[in-house]
């Protein structure tokens, strides 16, 4: 395989940077080719850009002939399939990594902005061949250069030319559009849902960093067609400051909190402008924001639209208004926090798997958060605080290296600021002491003293086993934030009534490096179904997690526990049933999810071991409590047993025995004093 | 043998019984203590062959029921079925299983809900009543299985339910059919000049002795069990045997089944009802074929025992009292496991379809020393 893209992709965002105005018209499948070239340009990405030997003249030539100057001096970053491949097997985990995070670390806002005029679908010459993706001038002029066409019933063999022809960046939008099920919008449904899902979390987690009790408002209103609604989400957070409104809502990947290691609800940066991007693609419709930071600050007011090419905001509208709470003109002005409004397309629903449900286990998870939800028919629901303290703040971390996966820790030896490498593991990992890095370093043959870039390109590998060998100390525990017993028991009597609460958190534990925590709560009795199976409620770092359950490693510990010791019904491979609600929440700096739709935690043993355990503490006392329940249950029952068949003893003696009134009647007392001289509650 | 007339004074004896075990719960529970109610002990351990009497019979050994606020629902619905019971014998009524069961749903919180459960409680008062010597038949629970049928010249005396009159039953008087033995016999009043039951097993063989008047040739009185007797059919061969001293000859099929299920039924009852079989056996019957020995004297045509035949009269010999008191039975058995082979009543048809009544009876009825026990 030729590395030739590298070549071939800069002279095409190159290309594309000239056509602005077919950008404008074609840009939904656009290609934000620019901002991952520049990365590679400033020497600071992919493997392949770094290996790259120089073009290869078949490739320039494409443009060239097109009249479109090459810039021989521009290496592209190759992503596109093979391309990025320098035949080393390392690399294509780190290729789509690097992919994702570039942009946001190097996004400026400036710099020329690519187009893909050409690979728009709209723009495909009629005779263009079945793949798709190709832009048809190369593909044209390749398919001159390429060796003659085989013959008419031979096997069509490709070659690398025309493979290369078809080998280009994939942008983020592109990537959004194919695959938005990835990132929670498989459906309308689901679409509504997982945009208030975005907004809150990224509205909860900036309260509580910013130490604020969270009060989130939730509307939903009908939108100008029966599929459109308008998702407004107000919060009292600490606001955003002015410049960042447009890249936090019109950016894909923009974000804080990809790039540490702490117990957050939020981690790429993708979440909010995603929905945004959905929005946008569904109605055409811009996100409007408005925020605020403090009372003595001024209220912005955005209108952002997204370019999906360039994936950079567009700012239409950037004002300074009076923000009041409420319609009343008296109302009160809110001192500091943001509203997101974002139209879209979608269907309501009502159930567990909705909204509602959404905020509603939300408020279980979040006792100390205030939520007010208001749903497209115009019905408010109020979620009042359970608590009225703040979760402890989840500290940041570095990562363990049992943890660290091979792909970032190139990444890591490369962006180090370390000198060598014991400064490199001691410094960069949490756990590692001087003496533990050089073992690690004799463990893998290299110099504690030699430089962690050089390592990069030689050792990494070795690195990655030695350090998986090496003995360390568990990661630090103390950087998680667990909702407490207390607390989480509070917030599920706020939302299921029941007869019988129990909660527990487990101390921290450790899967591949990461800390994590479990903490489980259950509900017994009330007005809950006794016939069903039971209601499992899953959190991920506080999160709700509404799909996929039966994937999901809580479901998995829940249905492994013998439920029938806790006076349950259980059959065997399934949930227990009975009037009980199960809340499950895993707290960790890195949740470890089936898939990016962060719907199923991955079947750890250290983690399935841990729910276990904790279920079975909380089954414990559920089960002392239904023992004796069941025990006061039977001493009722038996008193109004004896109530019950005193009268037909009687009156059977009576007819037996022609018995008089009064002698009936003596007897049945006397029958009530006898049995009830032996009951005892 | 002078007319005997019925016997009225059993109704008198059942309410007696009845208000007696009642009578003890009422002073119990004004004494303030807890009422008990005595039951024989049910298990096989209580149960005895007593081989002077010749039947299976309760032990000694009895277990009360204390009344506690575990039985006090049990012990409701027993005293309800016996106010039952005393209000059928006063109405001179019955009520079957399933009557009862029905009669129960008026009797609101302590109403059955599956005949099981009155089947149950049934079942008790039986075993307790038969501590006080009344069966389940005078406290008017009647089965529903079929009586039996009886031919020959016997003068049965009943009597009229509505005009309390004394009725002559005619016995020879039947034309092409038969007597049916009635759910309760122990009313009954019996005249008869025969000199001994015969008790059949099969409706063909009875069928066709009927039908001949075989009776009459033999003078005899014949009864068609109809497969394992009923309890009536099997008490009402009792009190005819008794009280008319005549002999019981049983006629079955020469397989295990006819021999340890049906003749041994009819002559001992069976060890799960021991409690009832001093109404329901009969211990002086005696077993006049089809014997093995039949098989081969008379070429019989046989069919092979079936495993089940087999395993199940290897256990009868292994287990069954009545074979370890009865040598010769004992060998018998071991005589037809070692045949291999069964004959039925019927076989003897072989030599001609009355062979039966022309040949075999009567020269087996001549030698009745030949008979088995």
């Amino acid at each position: 395989m030729n590395p030739v893209e590298q070549q071939d992709s800069g002279p095409a965002a190159e290309a594309r940077g000239r056509n602005p105005a077919d950008a404008a018209t074609l840009s939904l499948f656009g290609e934000p080719a620019g901002e991952t070239s520049r990365a590679a340009a400033r020497g600071k990405s992919a493997p392949a850009s770094a290996k790259a030997p120089p073009a290869k003249p078949a490739s320039g030539k494409a443009p060239a002939k097109n009249g479109k100057a090459a810039a021989p001096d521009r290496p592209g970053k190759a992503e596109s399939k093979g391309a990025g491949k320098p035949g080393k097997s390392i690399s294509k985990p780190p290729a789509r990594e690097k992919a994702a995070e570039a942009p946001a670390k190097t996004a400026r806002g400036k710099g020329k902005p690519p187009s893909p005029a050409d690979a728009a679908p709209g723009s495909k010459p009629a005779d263009a061949p079945k793949r798709t993706r190709t832009a048809p001038p190369a593909q044209e002029e390749l398919e001159q250069a390429a060796p003659p066409k085989p013959v008419k019933g031979a096997r069509k063999r490709v070659t690398a030319h025309e493979m290369a022809a078809n080998q280009r960046e994939i942008s983020i939008s592109e990537f959004f559009t194919k695959n938005r099920h990835l990132l929670g919008f498989d459906n309308p449904i689901k679409s509504l849902l997982t945009t208030v899902k975005e907004a809150v979390d990224n509205s909860l987690d900036a309260c509580e960093e910013a130490g604020i009790l969270p009060s989130i408002k939730i509307e939903i209103d009908p939108g100008a067609a029966e599929d459109r609604f308008r998702i407004t989400v107000t919060d009292n957070g600490p606001g955003i400051v002015r410049q960042q409104i447009p890249k936090i809502f019109g950016k894909l990947l923009y974000g804080s909190k990809f790039h540490r290691l702490k117990q957050s609800r939020g981690q790429q940066g993708i979440g909010i402008s995603a929905a945004g991007m959905y929005g946008q693609l569904t109605t055409g419709q811009p996100v409007d924001v408005v925020s605020r930071t403090g009372d003595k600050q001024p209220a912005h007011h955005f209108v952002v639209q997204m370019d999906m090419v360039k994936n950079n905001p567009v700012i239409l509208k950037d004002e300074t208004i009076e923000w009041k709470d409420g319609e009343d003109l008296l109302a009160k002005p809110i001192p500091h926090g943001t509203r997101v409004s974002i139209e879209l397309q979608g269907l309501y629903r009502g159930g567990r798997q909705s909204v509602e449900g959404y905020v509603e286990q939300t408020a279980i998870a979040n006792p100390h958060a205030r939520f007010s939800y208001r749903n497209p028919r115009g019905e408010t629901f109020e979620y009042e605080r359970a608590a009225n303290e703040l979760p402890p703040e989840a500290r940041e971390i570095k990562p363990h290296p049992h943890g660290v996966e091979l792909g970032i820790l190139i990444k890591k030896l490369e962006s180090t600021d370390a000198r060598n490498m014991r400064g490199f593991l001691s410094n960069d990992f949490s756990r590692v002491s001087p003496r533990a890095a050089e073992e690690i370093c004799k463990a893998a043959g290299v110099s504690p003293d030699s430089q962690p870039k050089k390592v990069r390109r030689e050792g990494a590998e070795a690195l990655y086993q030695a350090i998986n060998k090496t003995k360390l100390m568990a990661p630090p525990t103390n950087c998680l934030s667990p909702i407490g017993e207390e607390q989480l028991m509070a917030g599920l009597r706020q939302q299921v009534k029941a007869d019988f609460y129990t909660a527990r958190t487990r101390p921290p534990s450790v899967y591949r490096g990461n800390p994590f925590l479990v903490e489980v709560a259950l509900a017994y009795g009330g007005e809950q179904p006794a016939d069903e199976l039971i209601q499992l409620v899953r959190f991920a770092n506080r999160v709700p997690l509404l799909y996929q359950q039966s994937a999901c490693a809580v479901y998995k510990s829940a249905v492994q526990v013998a439920w029938k010791n806790y006076q349950l019904q259980q059959s065997k491979g399934a949930l227990p049933s009975g009037p009980l609600t199960l809340a499950v929440h895993i707290a960790s700096v890195w949740v470890p999810f089936t898939s990016e739709s962060k719907e199923a935690i991955a079947h750890y043993p250290e983690i399935i071991k841990e729910m276990k355990l904790a279920m079975q503490e909380c089954g414990r006392e559920l089960g002392i409590y239904l023992r004796k329940q069941r025990r006061m249950a039977d001493e009722m029952k038996k008193r109004g047993y004896i109530e019950k068949y005193i009268p037909h003893i009687g009156e059977s003696l009576e007819q037996i025995l022609k018995l008089g009134k009064p002698e009936r009647e003596r007897t049945e007392e006397n029958l009530h004093e006898v049995l009830s001289r032996s009951r005892k509650m | 043998m002078s007319e005997v007339t019925i016997n009225s004074k059993l109704d008198q004896i059942t309410i007696e019984s009845i208000e007696k075990v009642a009578r003890q719960v009422y002073d119990k529970i004004n004494r303030l203590s807890k009422p008990v109610m005595d039951f024989p002990v049910r298990s096989l351990q209580n149960v005895k062959y007593d081989t002077r009497r010749g039947y299976f019979e309760m032990g000694r050994h009895k277990k009360q029921r204390t009344l506690t606020v575990n039985t006090v629902k049990t012990f409701a619905q027993t005293l309800r079925m016996m106010a039952l019971s005393k209000e059928l014998v006063v109405t001179n009524d019955f009520a079957t299983k399933r009557d009862a069961y029905y009669q129960s749903k008026n009797w609101g919180e302590a109403m059955f809900h599956e005949q099981d459960e009155s089947d149950t409680v049934m079942d008790d008062i039986e075993a307790m009543f038969s501590l006080h010597g009344v069966s389940r038949e005078e406290l008017r629970f009647l089965p529903e299985e079929h009586g039996g049928a009886v031919g020959g010249e016997l003068i049965v005396y009943d009597r009229d339910r509505e005009t309390g009159e004394t009725i002559e039953i005619d016995c020879t008087r039947f034309g092409s059919g038969a007597y049916s033995i009635p759910k309760r016999v122990d009313h009954l009043g019996f005249k008869t000049s025969a000199k001994f039951i015969l008790a059949i097993e099969t409706g063909g063989v009875f069928d066709r002795l009927q039908y001949h008047k075989f009776w009459k040739k033999m003078n005899c009185i014949i009864i068609g069990m109809g497969g394992v007797p009923s309890r009536a059919c099997r008490r009402f061969v009792r009190r005819l045997s008794d009280e008319m001293k005549i002999p019981v000859y049983a006629f079955v099929d020469c397989d295990p089944y006819g021999i340890s299920n049906i003749y041994r039924t009819l002559k001992v009852g069976s060890g799960n009802a021991a409690h009832i079989n001093q109404f329901f056996c009969v211990p002086q019957a005696r077993y006049l074929g089809v014997t093995p020995e039949d098989i081969r004297r008379y070429k019989l045509p046989t069919h092979p025992l079936k495993d089940v035949d087999i395993k199940r009269a290897r256990d009868a010999l292994k287990n069954d009292p009545f074979f370890h008191v009865h040598k010769k039975w004992a060998d018998a058995m071991e005589d037809l496991i070692n045949m291999g082979v069964r004959a039925e009543q019927q076989a003897l048809a072989k030599w001609g379809l009355n062979f039966v009544i022309d040949e075999y009876l009567p020269a087996k009825i001549a030698n009745p020393g030949q008979f088995l026990p």
